[in-house]
C-alpha cells in the first residue's frame, strides 16, 4: 500500500488562491432575495444622491447612460458562502457619480426599490472601487439580479452590493442597513471574513 | 415612592424558554406597518438570502428576520407588534 491516499487528490476548496477563506467556487450566479422583486420601469427610474445638508443630485435612466461608461471584470464573494470569479459588467463608476457632489460626509447608506439597505464607508465607493452597472456578461441585468441598476462593489462581500439600488444617503453617522441591523458585520471584507458582527 | 426594582435578565429564562420552545406556527402575529393580524404560518418567508426574513402576507413589510451564525442567532422581531402564543 503506498504512502499517498488516493482519495486525498486535489486541493481543499479554501486553499484555492483566488478565494477568500471559507468560500467555494460556482459556475453559476445564485438569486438571492429578502423580498419580492421590484420591476422598476426605466422611464421612471432615477437615481439620487443625498448629502448629509439635504442636497440631492439626482438622474434619470438617460442621464446615466449619458455618463462615461466603464466595464469592469470583477470576483464577486457571497457572504452565503458562493463565489464566482471574472463576472463582467457596466456602468457607471460612482467617482463619475460623486464627481461634484459637495459633501463630508464619512459614511453612506445605499437604499433600493423594495426597501433594501446596506452601509458602508464613503471611500470604499471612490477610487475606482465600486460602480452603477446595468449590464452584466454583455446584457441588460435581469430584474432577479437587480435590474433595471445594481451598486457593484465587489472587495466586499455581495450584500453589500445592493440590487434595485435607487439612491445613496451621505451621512456623518454611521447607520446600519437591512441585514447590519440583523447580525451581520458592518463592514464585510470577505478576505478577512467579516460575516456577522465581531467577527 | 422607593423606585420599584428590578433584577437581571436571568429572571426571562423561564418565561422566554416557554414562548420559544412552543410551535411559533401556531401562534398569530401583527403586522407592525399595516396591522394585519394573523398566523405565523402565513407569513411569507423568503429563505434564499443570507437570513430567514417573514414578510406581512398583506403589505408585504418585513416582520421578522432571523439570522443564524454557527454559534449565534439574531431574532429581530421590530415588524411585528405582537405575537399571541397558544399556552394551554
Amino acid at each position: 500500500m503506498g504512502i499517498v491516499t488516493p482519495g486525498f487528490q486535489g486541493r481543499p476548496r479554501a486553499e484555492a488562491p483566488d478565494l477568500p477563506p471559507g468560500q467555494y467556487l460556482t459556475p453559476d450566479f445564485p438569486v438571492l432575495s429578502a423580498g419580492p422583486t421590484p420591476r422598476v420601469p426605466r422611464d421612471t427610474w432615477e437615481f439620487v444622491i443625498s448629502s448629509e445638508t439635504g442636497t440631492e443630485y439626482r438622474w434619470s435612466w438617460d442621464e446615466m447612460m449619458a455618463l462615461p461608461q466603464e466595464t469592469p471584470t470583477v470576483d464577486i464573494h457571497c457572504v452565503t458562502r458562493w463565489s464566482k470569479l471574472g463576472t463582467t459588467w457596466r456602468g457607471v463608476s460612482l467617482d463619475t457619480l460623486l464627481d461634484g457632489v459637495d459633501t463630508a460626509a464619512d459614511y453612506a447608506l445605499a437604499h433600493s426599490y423594495g426597501g433594501y439597505s446596506t452601509n458602508l464607508p464613503l471611500e470604499d465607493l471612490r477610487d475606482g472601487q465600486a460602480w452603477l452597472v446595468h449590464t452584466y456578461d454583455g446584457d441588460d441585468l435581469p430584474a432577479e439580479h437587480g435590474g433595471p441598476a445594481r451598486l457593484l462593489v465587489p472587495h466586499l462581500y455581495f450584500w453589500k452590493s445592493a440590487k434595485w439600488v435607487r439612491g445613496i444617503h451621505l451621512t456623518v453617522e454611521d447607520t446600519p442597513g437591512f441585514w447590519e441591523t440583523a447580525g451581520y458585520h458592518d463592514y464585510g471584507d470577505p478576505w478577512r471574513e467579516q460575516r456577522y458582527q465581531g467577527d | 415612592m422607593t423606585a420599584l426594582p428590578y433584577v437581571d435578565g436571568n429572571m426571562l429564562d423561564g418565561p422566554l424558554g416557554e414562548v420559544f420552545a412552543v410551535d411559533l406556527s401556531t401562534a398569530t402575529a401583527r403586522c407592525a406597518h399595516c396591522g394585519t393580524t394573523g398566523p405565523v404560518a402565513g407569513l411569507r418567508v423568503y429563505s434564499h438570502a443570507p437570513g430567514l426574513v417573514g414578510r406581512c402576507p398583506t403589505c408585504v413589510e418585513v416582520m421578522v428576520r432571523l439570522v443564524r451564525a454557527p454559534d449565534r442567532a439574531w431574532l429581530d422581531l421590530r415588524g411585528t407588534t405582537f405575537l399571541q402564543i397558544p399556552i394551554p
